[in-house]
């Protein structure tokens, strides 16, 4: 009997048709599944083609790509001019000190390149020490980027704050904004919820007074009314005092978006944490605001790409983030009528950006769902 | 030799105590929501060994009187021991009565965003401070106990009603605490989930942990409590030995109650 055992092969499955599979059956399916479908696709394509083939035609088969001066430019009036962003990249992306000292140009870079190199480990798998690496990019990397664009800590030629500019400045004051709301936000949502009459209170005011202002508004005051509450000779940094208003700002908005986590978390989470025996401050820390946080990314993040738009606002005080650095230039004698590349470039630039964060978010949302349920 | 045979018994036979072994007294213990008389005249002690069980109609009072005793709920009248340790406003005192008194709750309340291992080392490192290791090894040992020694690296999420209920239990006993209160720990149980943990919850009895153990499974009640405690419209009504309380219940609402539990 053992003798006689009989044996199957498992055949490998067959590849199902072609027109189930692959473009072909998802283009099939999705795009001329249906008879409406089919009208939205040309309809759609249609669209596409009217909007699309102009804009590429403008911005890269007839654009100028290589040339010294204006004078390709004004030659070609049919495409892009990219010899003004070419000409003008440094002072764009790095403000006027930068733009003027081209030999001084691998400190900002340095900067950038760092902040990547760094931020690397957090999207490996399985680096082991991501909340000491993030904990470091948001607290100590700061010190790092000042020092280097700076200077005056190293010995280098100062860069001062008023001749930064460009999307350098845009990306400081948003780090900035965004770094020193969080922990500032993460106590106004506790504040906001707290049994203490006198702390909730003081947080619904601050929040409501920060929320109901216009940053325009915090701007204009953090540099014309600041100062005349203070003694003439002290010179408040107009970079550091618009760093201020627009943390103020954030912190309200953050502190809001982490409210709307705080309240999703069950009331059976406290009630197990004090049960074990946890203080208020350990509840928070271990169990509450992990999930909290977790819930609340979608809404932070959002609020933080408001924000990185947002800074253009600061050309209310005079600074010249990225939107503006690439207007001025773009109506400086030597480029003058090419504001159209100008805003192209700032608004691909802002997009970049700000894509990216919502990308993050979206990443960090997918694995979190994947963990958390209760 | 008298002496040796008392030592033995100490632990496992509650029925030895004298006055000094009562662990929890709560004398004319009155709570108020608002207007609303939720707990009226609660006199219960609980000696150390004992296990009770409390049963009683849905809004009866029955989680608002075992809340009090870890303090999830303050009471506005009359006085509560808990382990020599009178319960008021103190903030101590609140911490420390939270230190020997485990709770299980209906609904589990593990914490989602931990493993298993995590959930029951997270208190014994940040409350008591033991060392992570040591910590570890103890979680380990109670998820043995609770026999689910090979989830703990799983999220809560990813285990089934029962399981998420012993860790449940194995979280509380990390803290080692002195006495256990059970919430309804088997109502939001599938029927099928609900004999592994009262295995569990059985077990630990037999351990000699002081329980109170807010439940409406007879059975359970039957096997392992000393006394059963029936509440009604946020009195005591009743409490007796399981023998006696459900063979001869000395009240009509008693009676009315039991026949209606035990006609399921
Ligand atoms: N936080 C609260 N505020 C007001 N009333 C409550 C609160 N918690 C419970 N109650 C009321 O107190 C009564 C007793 O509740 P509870 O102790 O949960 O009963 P049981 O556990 O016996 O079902 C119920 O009528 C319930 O509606
Ligand atoms: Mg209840």
């Amino acid at each position: 009997m053992a003798d006689k055992v009989m044996t199957f092969e498992k055949l490998p499955d067959r590849p199902p048709p072609m027109s189930q599979v692959g473009i072909v059956g998802w283009v099939r399916e999705n795009l001329f599944g249906s008879k409406t479908n089919t009208i939205l696709t040309l309809v759609s394509l249609y669209v596409l083609y009217i909007l699309v083939v102009p804009l590429v035609d403008w911005a890269v088969i007839n654009a100028n790509w290589v040339g010294e001066d204006k004078s390709v430019c004004d030659a070609n009036k049919a495409g892009a001019c990219w010899v003004f962003i070419a000409a003008r990249f440094n002072q764009i992306m790095f403000g006027l000190y930068y733009g003027a000292n081209p030999d001084q140009i691998w400190r900002p870079t340095l900067a950038f390149a760092l902040l990547i190199v760094l931020a690397i480990p957090l999207f490996i798998e399985s680096f082991k020490y991501k909340l000491q690496l993030g904990a470091f990019i948001l607290f100590g990397y700061p010190f790092v980027i000042f020092a280097l664009i700076h200077g005056a800590w190293l010995g280098l030629p100062v860069a001062g704050t008023s001749e930064w500019g460009g999307f350098m400045l845009t990306f400081v004051l948003a780090s900035v904004g965004i770094v020193g709301a969080l922990p500032i936000g993460i106590l106004l949502a506790l504040g906001r919820r707290s049994e203490l009459p006198v702390i909730r209170t003081f947080s619904i005011a601050f929040i409501e007074f920060w929320r109901g202002t216009p940053l325009i508004t915090i701007l204009f005051m953090a540099s014309v009314m600041l100062p005349l509450f203070f003694p003439s000779e002290v010179d408040f940094d107009k970079v550091l005092r618009a760093m201020i208003g627009i943390t103020m700002f954030q912190s309200a908005y953050t502190a809001e978006a982490i409210r709307g986590g705080l309240q999703a978390i069950p009331k059976g989470q406290f009630e197990a944490a004090e049960a074990l025996g946890h203080n208020y401050w350990k509840m928070m820390a271990f169990i509450v605001l992990p999930q909290a946080l977790r819930i609340s990314i979608p809404g932070i993040v959002n609020t933080f790409i408001a924000l990185f738009k947002d800074t253009s606002l600061v050309s209310i005080i005079g600074l010249l983030d990225l939107l503006n650095m690439a207007l001025i230039t773009s109506r400086s004698l030597e480029w003058k009528g090419f504001d159209l590349e100008g805003f192209t470039f700032a608004a691909f630039i802002f997009w970049i950006c700000c894509y990216a964060m919502s990308r993050y978010s979206r990443a960090i949302e997918d694995k979190i769902d994947k963990a958390t349920k209760y | 030799m008298t002496e040796t045979s008392a030592v033995q018994q100490g632990g496992s036979q509650p029925s030895k105590e004298t006055a000094a072994d009562i662990v929890i007294e709560m004398k004319s213990v009155n709570k108020w929501y608002g207007e609303f008389h939720v707990l009226k005249d609660i006199n219960l002690a609980v000696s150390r060994g004992e296990r009770i069980v409390i049963c009683g109609p849905s809004g009866s009072g029955k989680s608002t009187l075992i809340r009090c005793i870890n303090r999830l709920e303050s009471h506005q009248q009359g006085t509560i021991n808990v382990d020599g340790i009178e319960l008021n406003d103190d903030v101590k005192n609140i911490d420390n009565i939270r230190r020997e008194v485990g709770m299980v709750f209906q609904h589990f309340n593990l914490f989602p965003h931990l493993t298993v291992l995590e959930n029951c080392t997270l208190s014994p490192i940040w409350v008591r401070k033991l060392p992570k290791r040591e910590a570890e090894e103890i979680a380990m040992a109670y998820l043995e106990r609770v026999k689910i020694p090979e989830q703990a690296k799983k999220y809560p999420g990813q285990l089934s009603g029962g399981q998420q209920q012993r860790v449940a239990i194995a979280r509380s006993l990390c803290m080692s605490p002195k006495i256990m209160l059970f919430d309804e720990p088997t109502s939001a149980l599938d029927p099928e989930m609900i004999s592994e943990v009262l295995d569990v919850m059985i077990d630990l009895a037999e351990s000699g942990m002081t329980m109170i153990c807010v439940t409406h499974e007879m059975g359970f009640a039957k096997q392992v409590a000393n006394s059963v405690v029936f509440m009604d419209v946020g009195e005591i009504v009743e409490q007796a030995e399981p023998e006696e309380f459900f063979n001869h219940p000395k009240f009509d609402r008693t009676q009315l109650f039991l026949s209606q539990i035990l006609a399921h």
